[in-house]
This record gives structure tokens, C-alpha cells and sequence, in this order.
């Protein structure tokens, strides 16, 4: 039974009835509630308790400055730490306070209360701390109570993101927003009119105000539907703008779980103007145990009473400082409610104020200094506000309000200034910096008649209060109610010697987490400058970051899942691949290639041994086309070449191709691959798969930055051109059978040669490079002809067993021959010689990219890591890659590791590659593999298990 | 999110552009510098509060480098500085 829902009144349908549960237990509320007013509606008092002292709590606001009571959603809407005001109720919604166990109303976590002395502020900083903090992590993680992520994505639906632009963004539809919708809707502009709120409105959705002396309301809905005739306005409710970002860009979460399955949208908006019509928050009063149950934001009980009809309390006791508070006393009495009394601290009152609460009872000069009751106010403690003895109230509902601070988050954020302005007692706008304005409340027009023309409204006439300090006053007062931060702690932050406001924030946790203290930080701004005897404008606000509510991580990113936003690029062979049973891995870049070919009940090194003796005895093939591939047209590609790569390319003649090393200027390999040289003025250039996009960058960044005199044009050719790789002794008689008029004998085409011809009838480039020690040939085809050319390799292969070779298979074959990989052998820290490849820095160029700088690095002397071969003694013995190298094999830092391990079946043994503290001159010697529970011998060789030489890829 | 201006596209959202640091010295003839200088030239860039010229890939555009000078406390992208070199 709804107890506390008045028979009629409010913008919910109660024809309507939802069933939803709360800790277990199942309730009932109508559509158009939000989790928080349908609990108050059931009368449950107890909705959460406190982060630190497992204080028992209530719901406060309404709104996203609700400070208490946070909640877990379970089931298709599993979210964390979820405002209990921001959920709007729906049909079975099931939601769990986070915070307690087993339930707010009787938690285990609530003996923290009798040892809140013992838990001060700068506590865990103080305590926690290195070297035992893995000692008390666990522990504390579980006690620190915040809501768990969900375990699993949405079932069902996505999140979106979108851009758009728009003349005018409008942050907020309360009264000033969608006047300024309008008026730039009338004059055609572009308007983007976004609103955190389920329906436009704004403040006047809470409070009973007229304009021209017809309901506040109706004037909505005529602008509402104005605006929404233009086709020149986007209006999005449950839209929160959330961040103000540099050159006019906000941003907009759009939540509206109803529409297309789309869960929530991320809009990114380039506005033209922004107009910040973000309205304000009530600001809380501070005295003793001012966090009870029942004690609530003014503003939140009278939008409770009037946009859903529900009464929080039977008796009520008001306490403020400002006449907005009257208005709410006027609406409760003419609800029926019974107010006990209206506590002011202001020795003064306007008329007006007094006129509207005619027959009540009000104190002037008068605080509450404390309040009674632990899951529920049974009475306030009126005081004289200069002191003196006071008298107790008795009642079940304390509102209050401190005053109101403008939403000047996004103001701020856009870099604009605040000021503090007395009259108001608080921050207001001041310069603008971006192309914004402020508007209505968020300027600090804080009552209706200064925002719309024939607005009805009392005037404002705050005088501050920021924490009320009479004699005697007990009870724990707090300025930051979710992270259970009082006044004392802040003393003591101050005494401690943290004198900054972000530094007290910091130390004390005050105004961080979910509400980021929407409704307490002016407080605490307000007590350091008490404290310190100093304006409020001098000791300033904490930043103001975004988001300024909490934004899901899946709106973020938005339909920018991993293979959306990287996509897998595929050869034309890849369905060929997957038909003969490869197992796909992806080869850097997103590129997918064939990791090994299994056959039925074949694991993979037994796939693997069969492909690596194909190549070795008889032929193999594999394609090529992901390797990055660029075109160098001019005539200062020579110039260029010899610039970017260790050794020379001008000396190339037209039809020979060269390997080499190309550096950072930081001496650092950064790529290896081989030029080919068409004609004076083109030429090839070939990269590893995964770094052609940084070496394009880098190509290109040295020719528009620092050469751009040089006549160099460069065009991205890969897989504008496909190749197939046939490797092996028999891979001349193979390309034979394909039929080509390319004179293939080893004098006309060379290793390290090339040419133009036919293929298998295809027009083909046929270059001689070898990746993995063989006989090789690479056939370059267009890529409309590369899935026939594959077939075509397979069936002309057939009678000399010609094996599809994938990627495990080719690093084994690479490490029989000790050829590098970047991605193994080389890191941060080893240059050519260490690899054995000095051969590869040229001596005679003056300058290149990273000469000087591996020179420099050469001269310091100090020990270097370099390649070697490595034979575990026990040759069945396989060593993981990566696996470190000690003195010894005794524990004590690394002289080098393991960068490679394959089972090779030329010499039916594992072998590897390792990188090792003067290894060059190590060859002979044992090293030691250190795993953890062993110590695995090693012997150490050159790297290089197969034909030394290299007299068969020159065969 | 920095609106960039491209010579060639116009001002188009910084998620298309890739950073290529400010503009550093002019790199020397590593032959003519002692190690100091060489060590300097590699490691020391502008960092300033204030107007810094860096380079800027149109990568997912038209493709050109481009140099702007942009101010490290606000943002702004802006002419060159009167007392720029
Ligand atoms: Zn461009």
C-alpha cells in the first residue's frame, strides 16, 4: 500500500501500477515515479547506509544531487551505484542498496558507527600504507561498499554514438532553456535542446508557480509543442549534457531505454553558441546528525508533493535561510500536511514571505542545532541562533535549505570564470571564455519573475549560513553525507595543514564520488573560509570535471567495438584458407593469415612439423600480400632511401631488390624489409605487417616536415599487390609447371632479383627473396588474380607436395635460420650489432637516421645483450619464449632471455634464439634458463641451425 | 575534442589527425654536434604554458602534415606569435 501517495495530484498515472522490489522486498508504484519517490510513496524510511560509519540513511534530493541513497540494479538493467532519483521505475525493476548487508534497516558493517573515533579523516592514508598495504587491500576493497560492475554486458540492446552540430546547444529545458530554444528556433537557427529531466520543465515540474496567472506547467507545454513543430529543433529529454570541452564541443548522454533497443546514446555536439541553462541545487543546511532519515532538501519535498504526489512526512519542521523554503511550507499546508513550525536563522523576513504562510508557525533567528532519531527524525532541537537553551520539536520530516548554488559545472568547464557573489552567497558566472552564455537560474536568477516576463515569484533573500555552530551542539555534522565527511574532519584536515581547498577535498574525500558534492561543497568551502577568516571568493571552488553525472562506459564508446572500429583485413585467399581447415590468427595490423593447416586429429605441432619438412625437403607456399608495401616515385628516392635505411639503397641497379634496417633517429630499429628497385626512379619498398602504418607515418612525416624540397611522392600499395611465396628445393620445378616466360635459371634471376613476366597465364612480378632460408619465389599478382593464381599454385604443386605454410610454421623455418623477427628479437634496447648484423650500418654514409645515436649509445661501453643460438643440453627439453637467462641459473638479475623456441625438424631438436650479456663471445659456453621451480642448461651457438652458408636460398 | 584547420579540408575533428609533437630544433648535422648537443637536439622539446607550434597528420584525411601553433592552457589554435621565429 502506497501510504504515503495523496489521492490525486502529481504528473504520475495512477492507473498505471508498477511492481518492483527493493532489497527483496515487493512494492508497488505508478508510471511517471522514479525508484526514490515510489520508496517514499511505500514509506520506507531506510534506503541506504553511509560509505564509512554505516550510518542508516534516506533519500534527500530528487534529483542527480541526491547524496544517500545509491543502488544496484539487477536482472537486463544490471548497473552499479545508481542514484535512487535518476532510475526511472519501471515494471519488475529490481534494486539493492549498496552499502549494507544484509539490508539497510539491519547491517553488519554498522559497528563502524561505535568506532567512528577511531576512524578520522586521512585514516587510510595514515594507516594503509606501503609496505603491508597488500596485507589490508583485500579487506578493505570488500568494506569500501561501493556497488560491483555488472558481471555480464546488457543482454539485449546497444549503445550508440553519435556528431552533430548545431547553431545553438540548450543545456537544459527549464524555464530559461526553452526560452532561449525558442527564441533561437524562431529566428531558424540550428537548435540542439538537451535536458537531463524524463520531461521539459525543469523546476517548474516541482513547484506550484504561475505565469500570467495561469499554472507554470501550461506555459511548458505551449513552448514544448512550439518547439517542436520547428524542424529546425532537436529536443532530447533524459539527455544530460555531461562535459564542456575545448572549441565548443559537449557532450550528451541520451538515456531512453525504450527506443530501438538502443540502451543509451552518446551524442558529441559542435555547437555554435552554447547556452547554459543548467538551473541550480538547494544546498544543505549543517548541525548535528543532519544525515537521519526524514531530513531532507526542501526543494526535494516539494517536488515529491507536487510532481508525485507523494508526502514524505506527517509533521514537518522547516529550517532555512532563504525564502524559497516558505513556498514549500505554503504547499504542504495546502496538501493538508501538518508543519510544526518554519525555523529561520535570518533575524528578518520579507513579508511577502511571511504573508505566504499566514497561520504557521515561524522562529526567526533560529537554527537546528541537532536532530533525534537513528531511522528517522523523531525531533529537532530548535536553538537561538546566538545561542542559548533550546527547545526540542517534535516531528518525522526536518526540510531544509541552505540556500541554492547555480549548476555552473559547464560554464566552468568551458574554462569560464566564477565569481562569488555576495548577495547571493554563492558562485555565479562571470567571463565567458568559449562562445557560451549562462542563463536563469544558472546565472543566478533565482526566482522565476527574473527569468519569464509575468513569472510569479518570491525573492530570493538568502543571508549564508554555512555550517550552524551554536554551544553545545552534539551529533556528527556533515558536509559531505556520501563520503561521511563532517566538519570535524575538515578542522582537522585544516589543522594538519591542508589549507587549499583541493587539497582539503583530497585529503578528505569531500565532494568526490557519485554526486561530487552537488549539494555539500559550497559548505565545505564555506567552513575553510570560517575556519580561515577569509572571503569565500579566496579560498575558491574545486574544479568542476566532467562528467558531471556519472556516464556508462558503453555509451563512451558507443558502437566502437574492437572489430568495428578494426575491422580484420583479409587476402583473397582467406576463404581458401578457412575451406582447408586453417586455424586463423591474426598477424598484426588486423590482419588475418593462416596460423597452421591441422588434419583431422592433428595438434598443431604435429601440423606444424609436417608444413616445416615440406619447405625444407620438398615446397611450401604462403601468402605474402599483408606484408606493407609502398611505391617511392622521384628523383630523390635514392637521397631518401640512403637517409631513412642503416645501409645503402642508391647504389641498387633497376631489377635487384636489398634488405635492410631502417632506425628511429633515436637509434632504434624501427623496421626490416627489402627495397627493389623498377627503374631510376621508382622503387619498392617492403615492411613488416604489423608496422607498415608507422613506417608510412614516419616516411611521410620526414618528407612534409623536413624534406619538402625533396622529389619523393609515395603511394600505399599493399595489397595492391597479392603474392604467393613458394619456398623450397623444389619451388623452381613448381613455377615451371605453372608455366611463365620468366627465364627462372639461377644466373638470368639471382637471389635478390626480379621480374616482370606471366605466371599461369596471369601477369606476375616474380621476385627472389627467402624468409625462410629455402629457394624462394615470391609471384606477385593483382589481387583479381590472386585466388585463382592460388589454386592454380596448388594443383601445379600437387605432384611435388606442395603444403600450404602458415605462421607457425614460417617462424620456425626463420629461427632455424636466425633471421629476425621485430616483434621477438628486437625491443627497446638492442641495435644492429647486437644482432650480428653490423654489416647492415653502413660506414660509409656520413650521416643516416640513428647513426649517431647507436654510436653514441656504443661509446658508453657498457654491456650489451646480444643474439645468440641456444641448444637446450636435453634436446627434448622446450623452453618457454621469453623465459629469463641468470648466472648460473641462481636467482639474481637476468643477463639476458629466451626471445625464441621451435621444435626443428632439420635437426629433429629444439633450438632458439636468445638474447644474452656478451653472448657473441659465449659461443661454446652453457648458460641457464631460471624458471621457477628449475634450472634448464643450455649451450650457446651462433644463431643459425640450418645451411650456415645460405647456399640454398642462392641455389 | 580540438577542431583542427587543414589547409586542404578545413577544420575537421582532432580523432582524424595523429600527433606528431611540437616543433623541435632544425635537426643538426649529427657530424658538427658534440654528444651534449646531439643528446639535447633528440630529448629536449618545447613545453611551454603558453603558444606551442606542433605538427599535426591528417592521417584519417587528406594525409598532410601540417604545423599549427596552439596555446597549452586554453586550447586555442591561433595565428603564430608575433615574436615567433
Ligand atoms: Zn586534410
Amino acid at each position: 500500500m502506497q501510504r504515503n501517495r495523496r489521492a490525486e495530484g502529481g504528473r504520475i498515472d495512477r492507473s498505471r501500477p508498477l511492481r518492483f522490489t527493493f532489497n527483496g522486498k515487493p512494492y508497488e508504484g505508478y508510471q511517471g515515479d522514479n525508484l526514490a519517490s515510489a520508496l517514499l510513496a511505500n514509506g520506507v524510511r531506510v534506503t541506504a547506509r553511509s560509505f564509512k560509519y554505516h550510518r542508516p540513511r534516506g533519500i534527500v534530493g530528487h534529483g542527480p544531487e541526491e547524496p544517500s541513497t545509491l543502488v544496484e540494479l539487477d536482472g537486463e538493467d544490471a548497473s552499479g551505484n545508481r542514484p535512487a532519483t535518476t532510475v526511472p521505475l519501471c515494471d519488475g525493476l529490481s534494486a539493492r542498496s549498496v552499502n549494507c548487508w544484509p539490508s539497510p534497516g539491519f547491517d553488519l558493517g554498522g559497528v563502524n558507527q561505535l568506532f567512528s573515533g577511531l576512524l578520522p579523516v586521512g585514516f587510510y592514508y595514515k594507516t594503509f600504507k606501503w609496505p603491508g598495504w597488500h596485507l589490508f587491500e583485500p579487506a578493505i576493497r570488500k568494506a569500501a561498499g561501493l556497488a560491483a560492475a555488472p558481471a555480464s554486458p546488457p543482454a539485449s540492446g546497444h549503445f550508440e554514438a553519435r556528431h552533430a552540430h548545431a547553431d545553438v546547444l540548450v543545456a537544459g529545458a527549464g524555464p530559461a532553456g526553452l526560452q532561449a530554444a525558442l527564441k533561437a528556433g524562431r529566428a531558424g537557427k540550428r537548435v540542439f535542446l538537451a535536458d537531463e529531466g524524463t520531461e521539459a520543465g525543469g523546476s517548474l515540474l516541482n513547484r506550484a508557480l504561475t505565469i500570467d496567472g495561469k499554472p507554470a506547467m501550461d506555459w511548458v507545454s505551449g513552448t514544448v509543442a512550439e518547439l517542436d513543430a520547428l524542424e529546425n529543433v532537436t529536443r532530447l529529454q533524459n539527455a544530460t549534457v555531461w562535459a564542456y570541452r575545448e572549441h565548443n564541443l559537449v557532450m550528451v548522454n541520451e538515456c531512453d531505454p525504450d527506443r530501438d533497443g538502443i540502451l543509451e546514446r552518446s551524442w558529441r555536439v559542435r555547437a555554435g553558441e552554447v547556452v547554459i541553462a543548467t538551473g541550480t541545487t538547494e544546498r544543505s543546511m549543517v548541525f548535528g546528525n543532519n544525515d537521519r532519515p526524514g531530513v531532507m532538501l526542501a526543494s526535494s519535498v516539494q517536488a515529491y508533493l507536487n510532481r508525485w504526489g507523494v508526502v514524505p512526512g506527517q509533521r514537518v519542521v522547516l529550517f532555512t535561510n532563504n525564502n524559497s523554503a516558505y513556498a514549500v511550507a505554503a504547499d504542504l499546508a495546502a496538501a493538508g500536511v501538518s508543519v510544526s513550525a518554519i525555523l529561520d536563522s535570518r533575524r528578518t523576513v520579507a513579508p511577502e514571505a511571511l504573508d505566504l504562510v499566514a497561520g504557521l508557525t515561524v522562529h526567526l533567528a533560529t537554527v537546528v542545532s541537532e536532530v533525534r532519531g537513528h531511522k528517522g527524525v523523531r525531533a529537532v532541537k530548535a536553538a537561538p541562533a546566538t545561542g542559548g537553551a533550546g527547545t526540542w520539536i517534535e516531528c518525522d520530516l526536518l526540510a531544509h535549505s541552505g540556500g541554492w548554488n547555480p549548476n555552473v559545472h559547464l560554464w566552468s568547464q568551458s574554462r569560464g570564470a566564477l565569481r562569488f557573489d555576495d548577495d547571493l552567497a554563492a558562485f555565479v558566472p562571470d567571463q565567458p571564455v568559449q562562445a557560451c552564455r549562462a542563463v536563469g537560474a544558472a546565472a543566478g536568477d533565482l526566482s522565476l519573475d527574473r527569468i519569464i516576463e509575468g513569472g510569479a515569484d518570491l525573492a530570493y533573500g538568502i543571508e549564508p549560513l554555512w555550517r550552524v555552530d551554536v554551544p553545545g551542539q552534539r551529533g556528527m555534522a556533515f558536509l559531505d553525507i556520501q563520503n561521511d565527511v563532517t566538519v570535524s574532519d575538515v578542522h582537522l584536515a585544516l589543522r594538519e595543514g591542508y589549507s587549499n581547498v583541493e587539497h582539503v577535498k583530497r585529503y578528505t574525500t569531500a565532494g568526490m564520488g557519485i554526486d561530487q558534492g552537488k549539494t555539500g561543497n559550497i559548505n565545505i568551502i564555506g567552513t575553510v573560509a570560517m575556519q580561515q577568516g577569509v572571503p569565500l571568493q579566496d579560498v575558491g571552488t574545486t574544479t568542476f570535471r566532467s562528467p558531471y553525472t556519472p556516464v556508462s562506459f558503453g555509451a563512451i564508446g558507443g558502437l566502437r567495438e574492437e572489430t568495428v572500429l578494426f575491422p580484420y583485413r583479409h587476402t583473397p585467399v582467406t576463404r581458401w584458407n578457412k575451406d582447408n581447415g586453417a586455424v586463423m590468427y591474426e598477424a598484426g595490423a588486423r590482419w588475418q593469415r593462416p596460423g597452421y593447416f591441422p588434419k583431422p586429429g592433428e595438434g598443431l605441432q604435429e601440423a606444424v612439423n609436417r608444413e616445416c619438412r615440406a619447405v625444407r625437403e620438398g615446397v611450401g607456399v604462403y601468402d605474402g600480400s599483408p606484408l606493407g608495401t609502398f611505391e617511392l616515385k622521384g628523383r630523390d628516392v635514392p637521397k631518401f632511401l640512403d637517409f631513412i635505411y642503416a645501409n645503402i639503397m642508391s647504389s641498387l641497379h633497376p631489377g635487384n631488390g636489398r634488405y635492410g634496417l631502417m632506425l628511429s633517429d633515436d637509434g632504434l630499429i624501427l623496421d626490416d624489409g627489402v627495397v627493389l628497385r623498377l627503374d631510376a626512379h621508382r622503387w619498392l619498398l617492403s615492411t613488416s605487417t604489423g608496422h607498415a602504418d608507422a613506417v608510412n607515418q614516419h616516411m611521410e612525416k620526414l618528407l612534409q616536415t623536413e624534406f619538402p624540397d625533396w622529389q619523393v611522392m609515395i603511394t600505399t600499395v599493399t595489397s595492391q599487390w597479392n603474392n604467393a611465396t613458394i619456398c623450397g628445393p623444389r619451388s623452381r620445378d613448381v613455377i615451371r609447371a605453372l608455366g611463365t616466360d620468366i627465364d627462372l635459371s639461377p644466373e638470368a634471376l639471382p637471389f635478390m632479383s626480379f621480374c616482370d613476366g606471366t605466371v599461369a597465364g596471369f601477369p606476375a612480378r616474380i621476385v627472389r627473396v627467402s624468409f625462410t632460408g629455402e629457394l624462394s619465389y615470391e609471384v606477385n599478382v593483382a589481387p583479381r588474380h590472386m585466388a585463382a593464381m592460388w589454386d592454380k599454385v596448388m594443383e601445379a604443386g600437387a605432384p611435388f607436395g606442395i603444403l600450404p605454410v602458415g605462421s607457425e610454421s614460417s617462424h620456425v623455418l626463420r629461427v632455424e635460420k636466425g633471421f629476425l623477427s621485430l616483434g621477438h628479437e628486437v625491443d627497446g634496447t638492442v641495435d644492429a650489432y647486437d644482432l650480428g648484423m653490423g654489416w647492415a650500418m653502413s660506414k660509409k654514409k656520413a650521416d643516416y637516421t640513428g647513426k649517431r645515436s647507436v654510436m653514441l649509445r656504443r661509446a658508453s661501453g657498457r654491456v650489451r645483450r646480444e643474439l645468440v643460438g641456444i641448444l637446450p643440453v636435453d634436446p627434448d627439453r622446450q623452453i618457454p619464449e621469453g623465459a629469463p637467462l641468470t648466472p648460473g641459473g641462481r636467482k639474481e638479475a637476468t643477463e639476458g632471455l629466451v626471445t625464441a623456441c621451435v621444435w626443428s625438424v632439420v635437426n629433429n631438436r629444439w633450438v632458439g634464439l636468445a638474447l644474452l650479456e656478451n653472448g657473441h663471445s659465449r659461443h661454446g659456453e652453457i648458460a641457464h634458463v631460471r624458471m621457477k621451480d628449475d634450472v634448464i642448461p643450455i649451450t650457446i651457438t651462433k644463431p643459425v641451425f640450418h645451411d650456415p652458408e645460405g647456399k640454398l636460398m642462392r641455389s | 575534442m580540438l577542431l583542427i584547420p587543414c589547409p586542404y579540408c578545413g577544420k575537421r575533428n582532432e580523432c582524424e589527425f595523429i600527433y606528431g609533437g611540437p616543433v623541435g630544433a632544425k635537426r643538426p648535422d649529427p657530424n658538427a654536434v658534440n654528444d651534449a648537443e646531439w643528446v639535447e637536439y633528440l630529448t629536449v622539446t618545447p613545453n611551454p604554458q603558453g603558444p606551442v607550434q606542433e605538427k599535426w597528420w591528417h592521417a584519417r584525411g587528406c594525409g598532410e602534415w601540417l604545423v599549427i601553433w596552439r596555446d597549452t592552457r586554453t586550447h586555442d589554435i591561433m595565428e603564430a606569435p608575433d615574436d615567433a621565429t
